[in-house]
């Protein structure tokens, strides 16, 4: 059995928190207008095309990652180069 | 057990009614399936809500989504997310700004069979309703969970998604069944003890499906929800044993049905003898 004390001075659950910061990432990213759904699929098409002014490579060699963060987000784009001959 | 490894088995998990527990089990029992050394994926099929990617932990990697896959805007793997955790397991999300008619038959046909190609289990996480949006989760389903809570609103709806999957999909229309199996959620013993709420029995005796497993109400999933984990990758609860259950018996281990509880048997229990 516990005690009941009140409701204010119960420690909120830690994944409660949890919760809640990862929703205020979400939100703010999705707020702030986040890039539309189209962005990806044209940032995708602009680099191949670019790259591809360049050098031989694959329709699928582009592969975009991303981290949505609190203060800042990253993008990480690999470009998977055909193997050197010889 | 499957003989064929090339082909991955499609399974939906499905209701009708909505909010009893259908990400909560994909996302369960995908992460079961996967720690059980099966690669194993979990698509979202509910277009514009999307849920999975936050109940799974993936939201802040999604770059793009099986909607940008059907239209070829992206390959299949560049929209697959690798879990973090176990190495087994990925999840497709959906868009959360197109509409639900972005799906197709056809498209969904081919990204599943892309995806049998390479994964051992395909778990289909259906929108709510028995529309469209449902019926295409299922259409090209081996096996169907259908999540139902002991309430009667709920055993209506299943009913009415097992007599879709049974005439409206791609096996029923070879001529093949659908193997349905129901999965009890949301079970609170003590409404049950009070006669609030149906017994599995009863629930079983309306329903005619063999029973995959029971999930107990439990503060496990809500806790496992704010962290982005599927049930069974946190702390060990009475929900993440019960899903642990039904994901080996899905993969063909034959488990007795047992009902899991988070309070440590006590008294009552030793009075009343075992439950189940
Ligand atoms: N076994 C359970 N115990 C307690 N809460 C649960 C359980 N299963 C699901 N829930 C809660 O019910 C709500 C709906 O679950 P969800 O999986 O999103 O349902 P659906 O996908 O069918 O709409 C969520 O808040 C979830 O945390
Ligand atoms: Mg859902």
């Amino acid at each position: 059995m516990r005690f009941g004390f009140p409701r204010w001075t119960r420690k909120q659950d830690p994944s409660a928190r949890a919760a809640k910061e990862r929703l205020q990432v979400l939100l703010a990213h999705e707020r702030a207008g986040g890039p539309g759904p189209d962005v990806f699929p044209e940032l995708q098409r602009d680099i191949l095309a670019v790259i591809k002014r360049h050098m031989k490579i694959d329709d699928d060699a582009v592969d975009i990652q991303m981290e949505r963060g609190e203060g800042q987000s990253s993008l990480e784009i690999n470009i998977e180069l055909p193997a050197a001959r010889g | 057990m499957e003989q064929d490894r090339k082909a991955g088995k499609v399974i939906v998990v499905t209701s009708g009614k909505g909010g009893v527990g259908k990400t909560t089990s994909a996302a369960a029992i995908g992460a079961a399936l996967a720690q059980r050394g099966h690669k194993t994926v979990v698509i979202d099929f509910d277009v514009g809500l999307r849920n999975l990617d936050m109940i799974m932990g993936v939201e802040r990697r999604v770059v793009f989504d099986f909607i940008n896959v059907i239209q070829g805007d992206a390959k299949l793997s560049q929209a697959l997310i690798r879990d973090k955790r176990i190495e087994t397991l990925s999840v497709l999300p959906t868009s959360q700004t197109r509409d639900k008619d972005a799906l197709t038959k056809e498209g969904v046909e081919s990204v599943l069979s892309e995806l049998r190609e390479s994964f051992d289990y395909i778990i289909c996480d259906s929108p709510a309703g028995i529309e469209r949006g449902a019926q295409l989760a299922m259409h090209f389903a081996d096996e169907a969970v259908v999540v139902t809570n002991p309430e009667v609103s709920s055993v209506r709806d299943s009913d009415r998604v097992l007599g879709l999957l049974q005439a409206k999909t791609d096996r029923a229309e070879k001529g093949e069944a659908v193997k349905a199996q129901v999965l009890l959620t949301r079970h609170d013993q003590a409404r049950i003890d009070t006669g609030e709420m149906m017994t599995v029995e009863d629930v079983l005796e309306i329903l005619a499906v063999p029973l995959l497993g029971i999930v107990p109400e439990s503060k496990a999933v809500l806790r496992a929800s704010n962290l982005g984990m599927p049930v069974v990758l946190d702390e060990p609860s009475a929900a993440s044993r019960a899903y642990e259950a039904a994901a080996a018996r899905l993969d063909g281990e034959d488990l007795e049905v047992r009902l899991e509880s988070d309070r440590p048997r006590g008294f009552m229990q030793r009075l009343f003898g075992r439950t189940a």
